[in-house]
């Protein structure tokens, strides 16, 4: 290269480099999320830190607004059929592809018979066993095409139930519930979800995912809302160290992160004040019983521990009051439903603990036969600091608790396999804003119900909710039914309800507090 | 020489071999699996996967077919992390823990080192007590320590430094994960080296050399340093196979996208196959380097031939 030409190209790079600056900066989210996903599949995800991911990513048939309330997604409008089991939805007509291909009622049916398909291994297929044949297609007893799902024409989806399913909506705000491309899929095969191969069809596109350093999701421009999206990019942090998110967030590295070191909780409040956001959460923390051994299989000797519980003092003394205390299974928050708290909630414990007497005396309890009682945990600092309380507040009545800690695996293996406890700590999260969701998991044939409970009563209740579909109120009141007979059975022993705990910088606009703790990306502003 | 790797090399095979069956069923007998979880599966979900892993197989027959794959080259799909394979997140991951542990090491023995030389030429005075008590609390005050304290001093009061996070590489994200790396190594580098060069002085072939009238400079860095440097040579080689596979304090702290993490997430987490990558590469980085050990050994001390 000769001296001029040499100047000549330097001079047009400083132009072409002065000119490409942006206007202005481009509006980036940084946002905090508890942990990496697992997967970016849709049908391959379970965890809540996914969730906020996927949400950004896809849209389904319905979403979620700010507030977590149910709003049109890829589906304009739908209908559902007098009996409650046909559901029709409408796609939007200008509904797209990131690549700019229409959306169709095709792919959906394609998405859903993948994610029922036993050949893809999906989490979540059980959650849609409502659908005709799901269980069948999941279970290898029919073929994917017989699945309740057709397309009427390319912008018309039909799904037919097995029976009515009056949270059917709820349920498909799950992210197991999005369309996936099957055209990339055929031509990527596995890599289908890596950056530059992956097509969605939400408000963004996936840019870069360097593993355990960051997601980079750009505003998608053939998103139909496109309009509406502020924010230019959202980069998605993965925060598995709480402190030091916590440092990051005030060093201005991150924008918000959705969880904190609940240890530090008072003293996080007096620093950041209102952008520490605390508020309930569709979450119940609890104990499994084992039920179905003696001498647990006593409904009596189960409340008489229950009894003897302060729910106040973990919450206060050992949670910071980032949980809240437990009377029913179901928490607070879920409209129209009254959660069926234990009779016992409103009155004093000095109360309760004159109850629990009485019954330690009956049945013949005391200095002389100990009751002997062991809590199983799974590894996490509060996990042990709740079962030391309890072995505490339990101690001066002659219960003898022993703790064993294990980790995670271990132990929810252990527990999968039916294998030998006392109490167990569980906790479950609402996959969507319904009872269902919390009751389903102590019947007798579900996977999760690791207290054994086997009660006929409340199976029959749940059958008849389930069959009173069509009428939400009647459906609610034997909802509520069948989780009084839970609680006074004490198939499960609730402690706490969580709550959310995020950390929000008072730059963002949009973010709302809500019970699902869902925040979708394209609402908010920086 | 040449023979002498060559047989080291190949006895590598038989080794690697027994690691990997070893942690392969040792890894099998811990309880639970990578789909026990606190939402627990559906029967039918929880064998579709399996099936879809084919955990389903019998245990031989997955070890055969895993001992297959590694053969080829192929570490499998991560069980936690399906989008990634093993190898995949190791081409992400190795080369940052690498350079962070590189850097570590490098610090560690240049700066070690020296400390170590100029306590042992200055025994029982005021630099010998500075550097035996830097060395102390270097090795007593724990990574988890070190690494906040300084996101606090440097990140959030003086802002000089980013508090976590890799940051595409960027030098000044990396200060505080290689300092904090370096600074136990600090503390073990002088001791050693301050040891061994008090031996090395009271040698008599030293007290020949200030005999026949060599600079004090010749007889310390020529004659001196050259049998002190053994033990610091032999440490080290365990060392950077530790420091350059990555660790998962410092990388969690920091935020770092190393593969340090993943031997202890991976196992907590059931993740086979990822368990068995790290198992191999950590394995290979050991022997690699205490190869390197003796070979450095024959270099330094001639006492030491290899045929």
């Amino acid at each position: 290269m000769n001296r001029s030409r040499f100047r000549s190209t330097l001079l047009a790079s400083i132009l072409l480099a002065a000119f490409s600056l942006p206007a202005a900066a481009d509006m980036v989210y940084n946002r905090g999320n508890s942990a990496d996903p697992e997967s970016l599949d849709p049908h391959k995800t379970s965890t809540v830190y996914e969730a906020h991911i996927l949400r950004d990513l896809f849209e389904g048939l319905v979403m979620q607004d700010a507030t977590a309330n149910l709003i049109p997604g890829a589906a304009a409008s739908w209908t559902v059929s007098p009996d409650g089991t046909v559901y029709t939805f409408k796609l939007r007509p200008d509904a797209t592809w990131s690549n700019g291909e229409p959306l169709t009622a095709e792919d959906f049916v394609y998405s859903l018979r993948r994610l029922e398909d036993p050949a893809t291994g999906a989490e979540y297929a059980s959650m849609l066993y409502v659908i005709k044949n799901g269980e069948e297609v999941n279970t290898g007893k029919a073929k994917p095409e017989t699945l309740g799902v057709r397309a009427v024409d390319p912008k018309t989806l039909e799904i037919t139930l097995k029976s009515p399913t009056p949270y059917f909506l709820e349920v498909l705000t799950h992210q197991a519930t999005y369309p996936v491309s099957k055209a990339s899929i055929e031509k990527f095969g596995a890599e289908w979800i890596k950056p530059g191969n992956l097509v969605s069809n939400g408000a963004f596109t996936l840019s870069e995912f360097v593993p355990n350093d960051h997601i980079k999701l750009s505003k998608n421009p053939k998103f139909h809302d496109a309009a509406s999206v502020k924010l230019d990019a959202v980069n998605y942090i993965p925060t598995e160290d709480r402190s030091t998110a916590i440092k990051r967030y005030e060093a201005g590295e991150l924008d918000s992160n959705d969880d904190l070191p609940t240890e530090q909780l008072a003293d996080l409040k007096k620093k950041f004040g209102d952008q520490v956001k605390i508020g309930p959460y569709l979450g119940t923390y609890y104990y499994a019983i084992k039920t179905d051994k003696a001498p647990w299989t006593n409904p009596k000797l189960r409340r008489a521990v229950s009894l003897l519980i302060d729910r106040d003092f973990l919450a206060e003394k050992v949670w910071q009051n980032s949980m809240l205390p437990a009377y029913s299974m179901v928490p607070p928050g879920i409209d129209g439903y009254t959660p069926a708290e234990a009779d016992y909630a409103k009155t004093s414990q000095i109360d309760r603990e004159d109850e629990a007497k009485k019954i330690l005396d009956e049945l013949g309890y005391g200095p002389n036969k100990p009751l002997k009682l062991e809590i199983r945990y799974n590894t996490s600092e509060n996990h042990k600091n709740t079962a030391v309380a309890i072995q505490e507040q339990l101690k001066p009545f002659g219960i003898e608790v022993t703790l064993v800690n294990t980790d995670t695996k271990t132990h929810y293996g252990h527990l999968e396999q039916k294998g030998d406890f006392d109490f167990a700590r569980a906790g479950w999260i609402a996959d969507y804003k319904d009872p269902e969701s919390f009751l389903g998991i102590s019947r007798k044939a579900s996977g999760n119900n690791y207290s054994s409970f086997n009660d006929l009563a409340f199976d029959k209740l749940m059958d008849e909710a389930a069959a009173a579909g069509g009428d939400p109120a009647a459906r609610m009141k034997k909802l509520a039914e069948a989780e009084k007979e839970l609680i006074d059975q004490l198939g499960n022993l609730p402690l706490l309800y969580y709550s959310y705990h995020d950390i929000v910088s008072p730059k963002l606009k949009g973010w709302q507090a809500n019970v699902m703790d869902v925040h979708p990306s394209r609402f908010i502003s920086k | 020489m040449a023979r002498y790797v060559l047989r080291r090399l190949l006895t590598a095979i038989p080794t690697l071999f027994l690691i990997v069956t070893l942690s392969f069923f040792l890894l099998r007998v811990a309880p639970g699996g990578p789909f026990s979880q606190e939402r627990g599966l559906s029967a039918e979900v929880k064998a579709n996967l399996e099936r879809v892993y084919q955990l389903d197989a019998p245990l031989w027959r997955q070890y055969l077919n895993y001992l297959a794959d590694l053969l080829h080259g192929n570490f499998g799909p991560s069980y936690n992390l399906p989008d990634f394979t093993v190898a995949d997140l190791f081409r992400v991951g190795l080369p940052v823990s690498m350079q962070l542990g590189a850097s570590a090491l490098l610090l560690a023995l240049i700066i070690g080192s020296i400390l170590g030389i100029l306590a042992a030429l200055r025994q029982n005075r005021g630099v010998d007590y500075g550097v035996v008590a830097l060395a102390t609390a270097g090795s007593t005050i724990p990574t988890f320590v070190i690494a906040p304290l300084y996101q606090l001093v440097f990140a959030l009061t003086l802002a000089w430094v980013p508090v976590a996070g890799w940051g595409g590489g960027a030098l000044v994200n990396k200060i505080g994960p290689v300092l904090t790396l370096a600074l136990p190594q600090i503390a073990i580098v002088a001791r050693l080296m301050r040891g061994a060069m008090i031996e090395a002085l009271r040698a008599n072939h030293i007290r020949t050399a200030r005999a026949l009238g060599l600079t004090s400079f010749s007889v310390v860095v020529k004659h001196a340093l050259r049998g002190a440097v053994l033990p610091i040579i032999s440490y080290a080689g365990p060392a950077a196979a530790a420091l350059l596979t990555g660790s998962v304090v410092v990388e969690t702290v920091f935020a770092i996208p190393g593969v340090g993490r993943y031997f202890v997430d991976a196992a907590l987490n059931r993740d086979y196959t990822l368990v068995m990558g790290t198992v191999v590469v950590i394995a290979v980085f050991v022997i690699v380097f205490n190869l390197l050990v003796d070979l450095a050994y024959a270099l330094v001390d001639p006492r030491v031939r290899y045929e």
